[in-house]
């Protein structure tokens, strides 16, 4: 029964996932999915958010830069051309390894550029290195000092994007290429791999909720609820504080440059705005408006939102639909709209089964 | 014109963005000191006050439309506060903020539909856009005696208000320790709402003089409203006078860099100075360590 009830939530969101994919197949709206893909993978970076703010407390005003760091990465090197440097540095008995692509561009000429899943390492790292070099000092503020540097990082970020021309300015990089992840799923754009990208970005985010799950329920888990309510009386437990909230934050900035990987892969370019203050703001809002702890909260009004304003439901009230629909769901229910959902439910279950079953403790 | 006359036209440059910039690191300073909360909305209040200023200098001389303005800005200020932070005060301080950062949108997208995305300004005060004063071998305009003059005596006058004047007093008890102030018989939400009012009176105000300068413009608020926050953080929260001097050193710092590195980094180097001072001193420039703990929960 228990284990029922743990795995019932996954089970609710594939059948979700799969409903609303064949609706959308017969209501011949299949091209909805672009949308709601892209919007799945920003979903990604607030359930980054929301493991760094719901559970170890703190603020980062400056994940849109992680989900550039990741995007630009990969876009960079995927679209590059190496061909000198790989000639010169790279022994031939690495050529197996698949680091590199040889490939014919517009023009005939003969162009190397970094493999995707090359790439995606190299922004791996890339991303762990910089949110250690950041996290390490940073982490050290309070309140609302961490957010002011974690903006102020996210707008340097910004500026170098916009100020640099490998990463192509104001414009952005386009023509990043399709990138094959092996047994059969490619991720790309092309309209044909509509259905299946919804898949495979429904199976990452379902991955990762899993994952993120259990990492919330496990020993590491408790200890950041500690230090999230009190981080004073977490030290004096003896819970290493500082490395807890720089692992975490180190994951939910991987978390965010997975999403930009594979974002750049799907969509085919990326643009110096994903940086941007602005985007980092959204996905701390969204994180707040989901509920903040509740993953499941997160993902879903994430998801939702982002979703319709890509498709533009809102048309030019977008952004004030937006700042409305947040200003309501935080000061109706601050602790996200699931749970005064599963409340109701609860309450309708029970009038329902009235008398002849006790309602449920507390779930 | 000599190196160093343009360093000194840098340097007021600098000076008079970095006074807009420290009167919006006040208001963040009197609401935070009074609620605990961070109002992102502080940079809309600027645009606002320009906003209406503009249009009342259509109907009235230009005296009466600045303060038609700043009571209109003023007044909007308190609604907020009694619509919507005086319901919620049992929100968490988190949820609060982001409920200013909902209202910053909104009041943005409402000001893109009430007048629309065209920019616009007030005359200059004195003066038009060639009349110009010789200082040190500098050139400044006479409207940026005007923003330095306005935020100097506002400056005094709330240090004024704040320290020696009974609602002032009531105000800083407020922040020090709410109980004790409740127990003496303060009412604290009015004293909230007053500290609204009065940020938002400041901000309408500081639209107002830099508006001939740097023009008035429906998205203004927010680039305000993050640069204000540093110079409230680089100064310590809590104590305004120290945010004048963290705007006007953002301010300098931001107008210094336009002249040594790439415009396209131009904010990037004030954010690199910002990010050194926090790791140096975790609690800004002037501010203590002690307090901050308790209000956080």
């Amino acid at each position: 029964m228990n284990r029922l009830r743990h795995i019932l939530p996954f089970a609710l969101f594939a059948v979700a996932i799969v409903a609303a994919q064949l609706c959308m197949r017969v209501t011949e709206t299949e091209y909805y999915l672009t949308q709601l893909t892209m919007s799945l993978y920003y979903a990604i970076v607030v359930m980054g958010l929301c493991l760094l703010m719901g559970h170890a407390g703190q603020v980062s005003l400056g994940h849109g830069a992680f989900f550039a760091i990741g995007g630009y990465t990969s876009a960079v090197l995927t679209t590059h051309d190496f061909t000198r440097i790989s000639s010169a540095v790279w022994p031939g008995w690495l050529e197996p390894a698949h680091l590199f692509v040889a490939k014919q561009d517009l023009y005939g000429g003969q162009t190397m550029t970094v493999s995707p899943w090359a790439a995606f390492l190299v922004a791996m790292v890339a991303t762990f290195l910089v949110a250690c070099l950041i996290g390490y000092p940073a982490l050290r503020l309070r309140g609302h000092y961490l957010a002011m540097a974690t903006l102020g990082f996210g707008l340097i970020v910004n500026k170098l994007v916009l100020a640099s021309a490998i990463a192509g300015a104001a414009d952005g990089i386009n023509g990043v290429p399709e990138w094959t992840l092996g047994f059969g799923l490619v991720v790309s754009g092309k309209s044909t791999a509509r259905v299946q990208n919804y898949y495979i970005a429904c199976g990452l985010v379902l991955l990762l909720l899993l994952l993120l799950r259990n990492l919330v329920r496990s020993r590491v888990g408790r200890a950041l609820a500690a230090i999230h309510d009190r981080e004073i009386a977490a030290n004096a437990m003896g819970i290493d504080t500082a490395a807890y909230k720089l692992k975490t934050f180190v994951l939910s900035a991987m978390l965010a440059a997975t999403a930009g990987v594979f974002f750049t892969h799907y969509t085919g370019g990326i643009g110096p705005s994903e940086a941007g203050a602005l985007k980092s703001v959204r996905y701390v809002a969204l994180a707040a408006a989901g509920g903040m702890g509740s993953l499941w909260g997160v993902t879903g009004i994430s998801t939702a939102l982002n979703y319709f304003s890509l498709r533009g439901w809102f048309g030019s009230y977008d952004n004030a639909v937006f700042g409305v629909i947040l200003i309501l769901i935080i000061s109706l229910a601050p602790a996200g709209p699931l749970q005064p959902l599963g409340h109701w439910l609860r309450r309708l279950l029970s009038r329902l089964f009235q008398g002849g079953r006790r309602p449920h403790g507390a779930a | 014109m000599d190196h160093g006359n343009l360093a000194l036209q840098y340097f007021l440059s600098g000076i008079t963005k970095g006074s807009i910039y420290a009167v919006v690191a006040i208001g963040f300073n009197l609401i935070y000191s009074a609620t605990g909360v961070l109002n992102f909305a502080q940079g809309e209040f600027v645009m606002l006050g320009g906003m209406v200023a503009v249009t009342l200098a259509h109907f009235a001389p230009l005296p009466a439309a600045v303060t038609g303005a700043v009571v209109t800005v003023a007044l909007a200020g308190c609604l907020l506060e009694v619509l919507f932070f005086r319901r919620l005060r049992h929100h968490s301080v988190l949820h609060l903020i982001i409920i200013t950062i909902g209202l910053s949108i909104v009041i943005q997208e409402a000001a893109l539909h009430l007048w629309d995305e065209k920019v616009r300004s007030l005359p200059y005060f004195t003066g038009n856009e060639v009349s110009s004063i010789r200082f040190f071998g500098a050139a400044i305009s006479p409207q940026v005696l005007w923003v330095l003059g306005t935020v100097a005596v506002t400056v005094v006058l709330l240090h004024v208000f704040l320290r020696y004047t009974l609602p002032g007093r009531a105000m800083r008890a407020c922040s020090s320790n709410p109980e004790a102030a409740m127990l003496v018989g303060i009412n604290i939400p009015n004293m909230r709402t007053l500290s609204f009012g009065l940020s938002a009176a400041l901000g309408a105000l500081a639209g107002c003089v830099i508006s001939p300068i740097t023009m008035t413009h429906y998205e203004m608020g927010a680039p305000l409203a993050i640069k204000g926050f540093a110079a409230a953080i680089l100064g310590g929260l809590g104590n305004p006078m120290a945010a004048v001097l963290g705007g006007l050193l953002v301010g300098v710092l931001e107008s210094f860099s336009v002249s040594r590195l790439p415009a396209a980094y131009n904010d990037a180097a004030a954010f690199v100075v910002l990010l050194l001072v926090l790791f140096v001193r975790p609690h800004g420039l002037f501010g203590s360590p002690t307090g901050e703990s308790v209000r956080e929960h």
